[in-house]
């Protein structure tokens, strides 16, 4: 009962340019996902701390998403070339974390590209869902009444 | 702090899809939020000035809208804020119209996803403070970089609008390409004849200054604050003496040392030399590599005949200091010389054509030269190894171009035209002679470009073969063309007295090298990048720098002169005020706890990060550490994350803030 209900929650990181730009224009073209998702928004995916992934799964997150620009594309250049070397690095460091590292999920979403933010985002919930509910830091936050 | 939460219902756009009333209401109860209300169009008059009157009535000191996405309306509701007292930035955007209720169609879900958005939204403007922007005086000057059509027309432009403008160009005389140019299409007018007025007119104008035989060293500061070095090349001659009376070029005993650049190597020039007659300033350039005097010592034959003692054998590199506050890049192009492969580069070449191998295998400009009546034949088409007219010339479209496997993948655009043009001149000079071009389509967008090549066709004659040439083979004095007529469907032959290729236009040898020194981006062939290929043409994502002309992408003269003049509207935008303003989200150094790594300084793309000395009393060094210009910095924050020890912060987006977001999710 209680696994058929489970509705997971997504935390999206996207920079200001071209995802936030390409969902906006998924709304736009009135296209359909599911509510799971919730964007934060940051100038480039060059100022995403590897730090702020960790702490989105200890605040509840079942799956975290990292999009930005196209390489080549950075509104800032270089922004998204340090980004996507980062995660290379920082997925690694993930499963020893304790955190696995397949509910993170990386994409390059253009500001044009509406569709594709609604198919990338409708993948990463549907896989967060058979993946289950994300429950390292439940007991955590439970005993020290962090959350909320 | 006191919160107010003004929910949009945007018509029906949210109000359908989320119950606004219900989310204004769960706001109503989130910890800090004063008052939360929901209107029908909160950016409409009537809306903001329920958010104005509202600040004023409770006494608000942030405020959230739940409204379009921040891209629409974020401006409008950070005015209503300013306008009645609270800062811009204590004003948050929650977006719920495309991010909730345009992409989900269950009310119940959206109106929870919309409460959740304004509770993110809420939480962030809590941890954030008050900005002014920044202010940062701007410098009304310009500098040009390149004096072609495009560099002479920016100058042009900025100079009679009153403003101060230096104008550098490499060569000894400003004109670049199109002085070269025999004439231009499709009006057939001689090119020199509507160019030399110009350069003239840069020469003599109050608020030009013009910087020949010069090249940009550096390129410091930001927006509205330049600084360059320039390096002003030795020309052996004292300008300020020097009449341009051109006995020394005359007298020079060197004649045949060193090729004529300006005459595309079909010609000599002297060791001191004017590279064309018009050419401005008017005054020649001793060439140290094949000089006598520079190699034995002796000659001194210009020393001899200058009457006002302006030769200056000894004379430096000068290195001079401009403060700018903005930059127009027009450096123009160069043709890709196909003889030889460009060092370290992939491209094969097309040694099967003979260009280098054959005389009288020759690239465009070659053929504008001799097509020129200023040129090395005086305007006569003969051929360069026997000095006689041509019966049968070849042209070929697309050398280097649109080919990926030996040349670019791009088209250079002005080549169906120009050749159209050398056919038709050709056949206007030579009555009797047969032209044919092989092209591979006939790319005439223009005014009156298309209307241009049939009359080339049609009433010139020039006869056009679609297909490429696969060999060039010299027998008893003609170059055998072999080639397939993919109209036909057949093999064709033509044994032509001269072949002129058109040969792809690319980017100069030391693009790449300028693109570093200044901060711009460039893509693979080293064609500078605009900011944005459709609505920021002419801009790059350097603020305060604007290209012009080729130095972007293969460009015919008209392009590159509006170009041109939209750079120099670009600068003058800039020149508007004394100041400008900016928006204040950029990064900031705590520096009680900044160790001076520097690790932001190498991911920052702006070179914004610059070191700042810390001392103590008596001026003993402390420490070392970082230090944000924010006339460079351009906020994307790569700098904040890298950080180790957190000493940068991204104002407006810092560690806090975001944590209050992730916290709220």
């Amino acid at each position: 009962m209680e696994e058929e209900k489970f509705e997971p929650k997504i935390a999206a990181f996207v920079c200001n340019w071209c995802t936030y730009t390409g969902a906006d224009l998924a709304g736009t073209s009135r296209l359909k996902y599911p509510t799971n998702v919730k964007m934060i928004r940051v100038p480039c995916t060059g100022r995403i701390d590897p730090v702020f992934i960790i702490k989105a799964f200890e605040k509840g997150a079942d799956g975290v998403l990292i999009s930005g620009c196209h390489p080549n594309d950075c509104h800032y250049n270089t922004g998204n070339f340090h980004a996507r070397r980062r995660w290379i690095l920082f997925r690694q460091l993930l499963n020893f974390v304790g955190i696995d590292s397949t509910r993170l999920h990386f994409s390059w979403v253009s500001a044009s590209e509406g569709k594709k933010f609604v198919d990338v985002v409708t993948e990463v919930i549907n896989k967060v869902k058979e993946q289950g509910k994300f429950k390292k830091y439940e007991k955590i936050n439970k005993e020290f009444a962090i959350h909320e | 702090m006191r919160i107010g939460v003004f929910v949009c219902q945007c018509g029906e756009n949210i109000g359908r899809t989320v119950d606004c009333p219900a989310v204004a209401e769960a706001a109503g109860r989130f910890p800090g939020v004063a008052y939360s209300v929901e209107y029908k169009y909160m950016c409409s008059d009537p809306g903001q000035n329920l958010i104005k009157n509202m600040i004023k009535e409770k006494n608000l000191d942030a405020i959230v809208v739940g409204s379009c996405s921040p891209h629409m309306h974020e401006k409008t509701f950070r005015k209503a804020a300013l306008d009645a007292g609270v800062n811009p930035f204590l004003c948050e955007i929650a977006n719920l119209r495309e991010h909730c209720s345009w992409v989900h169609e269950d009310i119940v879900d959206a109106t929870k996803k919309a409460i959740d958005l304004v509770r993110i939204a809420v939480e962030k403007v809590k941890k954030n403070t008050p900005l002014t922007p920044i202010r940062v005086p701007v410098t009304k000057r310009s500098l040009v970089i390149g004096g072609g059509i495009s560099g002479i027309q920016a100058a042009l432009d900025i100079a009679n609008a009153g403003f101060e403008c230096v104008l550098v160009e490499k060569e000894p005389s400003i004109g670049g390409h199109m002085s070269q140019l025999s004439e231009t299409f499709p009006t057939l007018d001689c090119s020199q004849c509507i160019l030399t007025p110009r350069m003239v007119e840069v020469y003599q104008h109050p608020k030009i200054k013009l910087l020949t035989y010069s090249e940009v060293e550096n390129v410091e500061g930001f927006i509205g604050n330049f600084k360059v070095t320039i390096r002003k090349k030795a020309r052996s001659i004292d300008e300020s003496k020097c009449t341009g009376c051109g006995l020394c070029v005359q007298k020079c005993p060197i004649k045949k040392k060193a090729y004529n650049e300006f005459e595309e190597n079909l010609a000599h020039r002297p060791a001191v030399y004017v590279p064309f007659p018009q050419a401005v300033p008017n005054i020649p350039v001793i060439d140290r590599t094949v000089c006598t005097y520079y190699q034995t010592g002796k000659c001194q034959m210009c020393v001899k005949v200058c009457g006002r003692e302006a030769i200056f054998f000894e004379q430096q590199d000068e290195m001079i200091t401009e403060e700018v506050g903005s930059i127009v890049v027009a450096t123009g192009y160069k043709l890709y010389s196909i003889d030889k492969k460009p060092e370290e580069s992939e491209i094969k070449g097309y040694g099967e054509y003979g260009y280098g191998k054959y005389k009288d295998v020759i690239d465009g400009l070659q053929f504008e030269r001799i097509a020129s009546a200023s040129g090395p034949t005086s305007g006569e088409i003969l051929r360069p190894s026997d000095n006689k007219v041509p019966k049968k010339i070849v042209f070929i479209q697309c050398v280097g171009s649109r080919d990926e496997s030996k040349g670019f993948s791009y088209c250079s655009k002005i080549c169906c035209m120009y050749t159209a043009k050398h056919a038709m001149l050709y056949k206007h000079k030579v009555h009797d002679g047969e032209a044919y071009v092989f092209y591979m389509d006939i790319r005439a967008g223009g005014k009156g470009y298309d209307e241009f090549v049939r009359r080339a066709i049609e009433e010139d004659h020039v006869k056009y073969i679609r297909g490429r040439v696969s060999r060039i083979y010299e027998e008893d004095g003609k170059y055998i063309v072999r080639g397939e007529d993919t109209i036909a469907g057949k093999p064709i032959t033509i044994d032509a007295d001269l072949v002129v290729l058109a040969t792809a236009m690319i980017a100069q040898p030391n693009a790449v090298k300028l693109a570093q020194t200044i901060g711009m981006s460039y893509d693979k062939y080293g064609f500078y990048n605009e900011a944005h290929p459709k609505l920021r043409p002419v801009e790059v994502s350097t603020a305060g720098v604007f290209l012009a002309g080729a130095c972007q992408s293969p460009k015919d003269i008209p392009e590159s002169v509006a170009m041109a003049s939209a750079a120099a509207s670009k600068s003058l935008v800039l020149f508007g005020s004394d100041f400008l303003e900016r928006e204040p989200t950029v990064a900031k150094v705590n520096e009680s706890v900044c160790a001076g790594c520097f690790y932001c300084q190498k991911v920052c793309a702006y070179n914004a990060i610059e070191k700042k000395e810390i001392k103590d009393r008596k001026g003993n060094l402390v420490k070392v550490i970082a230090y944000v210009n924010s006339g460079l910095c351009q906020g994307f924050g790569t700098c904040n994350a890298v950080c180790p020890s957190k000493s940068v912060e991204l104002i407006g987006f810092n560690d806090e803030q975001i944590y209050a977001e992730i916290n709220a999710l």
